[in-house]
């Protein structure tokens, strides 16, 4: 049997040490918490979960990406005010913020022991600027396409991938297509007519050669 | 001879003169008495090496790559010594689109994944959406969903065993044996759920609707007759010479790349690893049924063939089976809600083997009528994976058949 969420968790943190983890309830009933990486050792975290003899988690199954937008979380608070020089409990609304990142979720299962689904989270600080995560590719094969389709998407960028492209979406194409607050352009088809700027980004796959000038 | 149409451009553009290399594509001017000049991918090559490397775009539209899917291969002589798959051509964003739908509206889409299989797709997606939801399933609907998603198994290996003749160079008869029967296949689905192809047939907690009158019987019969169309088409493939010379030996596959690189389904058993999802989740009720998982050993397209060949013979077996001990009763669950599902906050990742490997949707409910977030492992996109590995030093006609061999659907490789 597989060990549950907590006890693979404190075996983390005693075979790599300093890894910061977080078990993520699910509140579904299908009941697959998962576990919070921090992404400095996220490789060694993947690296022990495959090798460690009594998990070996050697199948990627999936790896995809979510992006959270900024929420705000209204929660009822009880305080304590003195109202009218008598002491009541009021209720109070506060507003909670939750930074808006992006999240790479990897389903992990074992073809050896034929166990799993043990769900890893890697979550980028931001999502504009700082969309950096740590690439599983070398530790499992199967993140390849599935890390680039992630970038493709969503935009996370991930260190260490051997190949890091653009695969579904062609080359030049500017945005993050999954990301929440992408708005489709009203024509994908448009293309600038084939003047000025077209003729001066051709320019870099078929430089013009000056020819010298032949003198009759 | 030279071209220029100055009239498109306004004047305004210097339209490069006949002498200078002309910008291909992009002007109208276009010298033919020039050599073409373009730019290339190959790396730039040392001029004591002797040889030449070449690029070959295979596809977009070639007939072996079933579908809109693109080689970009570079041969050395006949070898070769690069490949990199390009995908996206059929890309619609299958998971932007179920986000904007509700949970229901999404299964006509999941149709048009694999869109050989759509039976086997409903039901990884059913399957996802019933963990998600904490719906039951009743008896009568998880048989239906056995047969169907058996049927579909039968389906998907026919077609996949004729397509790779057809790539081998057996024009038509094998293939067409195969349509043949698929053919009886697909009147069971279309007599079940009123289409051939894009069946739409099962909802959360059971099926769209009940079996036709008379349908078991027109089912058992397929299912009895099935064995000898295998037996006729194994006589004729299955020791033929050709197929043993092209096949054996050629694409060969590790067991610990397989697993490490997520290889699922028949690829990954006929490298010899025993992993079938049926045997391992248990989910609906396949735990009732006695089948074997056939494995390769060699990891070669001949190991591939041969194991959807005996795959087919087991799924025979659980037909049988499931035709015999199918009971009454209801087909979908009264608790299980359909229009309007609003699952609890939370997430679920289903899987289901189909016939291409490990099917797999993840999803995560925000509570609102829509997921927040859907997703598809694509089995046929992971498979492809090692398709560089495999085919590296070999020629571009064993390349053809090792993709054959892989088995995709492009609907499902870009979604």
């Amino acid at each position: 049997m597989i060990p549950t969420l907590e006890q693979i968790k404190a075996r983390i943190e005693q075979s790599v040490p300093g890894a910061r983890l977080e078990i993520i309830p699910n509140g579904s009933p299908a009941n697959q918490p998962s576990l919070l990486v921090s992404n400095e050792h996220a490789v060694d975290v993947a690296k022990f979960l495959r090798d460690d003899s009594e998990l070996r988690l050697d199948y990627a199954s999936n790896a995809t990406g979510i992006d959270w937008l900024e929420k705000v979380v209204k929660e009822k608070v009880k305080v304590k005010r003195m109202v009218e020089g008598v002491e009541k409990e009021l209720e109070e609304t506060v507003e909670k913020k939750t930074p808006a990142y992006l999240e790479a979720v990897y389903h992990l299962y074992s073809m050896s022991l034929k166990h799993g689904p043990i769900v890893l989270r890697l979550r980028t600080e931001n999502r504009t600027d700082k969309t950096h995560l740590p690439s599983l590719t070398p530790i499992w094969r199967s993140c390849e396409f599935q890390e680039r389709e992630i970038f493709d998407l969503y935009g996370i960028i991930f260190d260490g991938h051997p190949d890091l492209r653009r695969i579904l979406m062609w080359d030049a194409f500017k945005d993050f297509p999954m990301r929440r607050d992408y708005v489709a352009p009203d024509d994908y088809e448009y293309e600038p007519t084939p003047h000025d700027a077209v003729l001066e980004k051709a320019k870099c796959h078929f430089p013009i050669v000056e020819t010298p000038e032949v003198k009759p | 001879m030279s071209f220029s149409n100055s009239g498109n451009t306004g004047g305004e553009t210097v339209i490069p003169s006949s002498d200078s290399p002309s910008l291909n594509g992009v002007t109208a001017a276009i010298d033919f008495d020039e050599p073409q000049k373009s730019y290339s991918l190959l790396p730039k090559q040392n001029s004591e090496v002797p040889g030449e490397l070449l690029e070959v775009a295979m596809g977009p539209h070639h007939p072996s790559t079933h579908g809109v899917f693109r080689m970009d291969v570079v041969l050395d002589g006949e070898r070769i010594v690069k490949l990199k798959p390009v995908f996206g051509y059929l890309h619609r964003n299958h998971e932007k689109i179920a986000e904007g739908t509700s949970y229901l509206g999404s299964i006509p889409y999941t149709d048009r994944l694999d869109y050989l299989c759509s039976m086997s797709n409903n039901w990884g997606y059913a399957l996802t959406v019933e963990k998600l939801s904490g719906f039951q399933v009743p008896e009568r609907a998880e048989y239906i969903r056995v047969i169907m998603a058996e049927l579909t198994r039968l389906v998907n290996h026919i077609c996949l065993v004729g397509f790779l003749m057809q790539d081998m160079g057996a024009m038509g008869t094998p293939l067409m044996y195969a349509f043949r029967e698929r053919e009886k296949i697909l009147d069971l689905f279309e007599a079940a759920s009123g289409a051939r192809m894009m069946c739409n047939y099962l909802r959360f907690g059971g099926v769209r609707c009940d079996l036709p009158k008379g349908w078991l019987d027109e089912a058992r019969k397929v299912v009895e007759n099935f064995p000898r169309f295998l037996d006729e088409f194994e006589a004729l493939l299955s020791g033929n010479e050709i197929l043993i010379a092209r096949a054996q030996g050629v694409g060969v596959l590790g067991k610990e790349l397989a697993v490490n690189a997520g290889i699922t389904g028949p690829m990954l058993r006929a490298c010899g690893v025993n992993y079938d999802i049926r045997k391992v989740d248990k989910y609906g009720i396949y735990d009732r049924f006695d089948f074997r998982v056939p494995l390769g050993e060699h990891g070669d397209v001949f190991d591939r063939y041969m194991v959807r060949v005996l795959e087919m013979r087991e799924s025979l077996k659980i037909l049988k089976a499931a035709l015999r001990d199918i009971p009454e009763g209801l087909i979908v669950d009264a608790k299980a809600k359909s229009r309007g599902l609003r699952p609890k906050v939370g997430e679920a990742y289903g899987r289901i083997e189909g016939p291409k490997g490990e099917l797999g949707f993840y999803l995560i409910s925000d509570g609102s009528a829509n997921p927040y977030r859907y997703r598809v492992r694509p089995p046929s996109l992971i498979n492809l994976t090692i398709l560089e590995d495999m085919c590296l030093g070999l020629t571009i006609a064993d390349a053809v058949i090792i993709l054959g061999s892989v088995d995709i659907v492009l609907g499902e490789v870009d979604r």
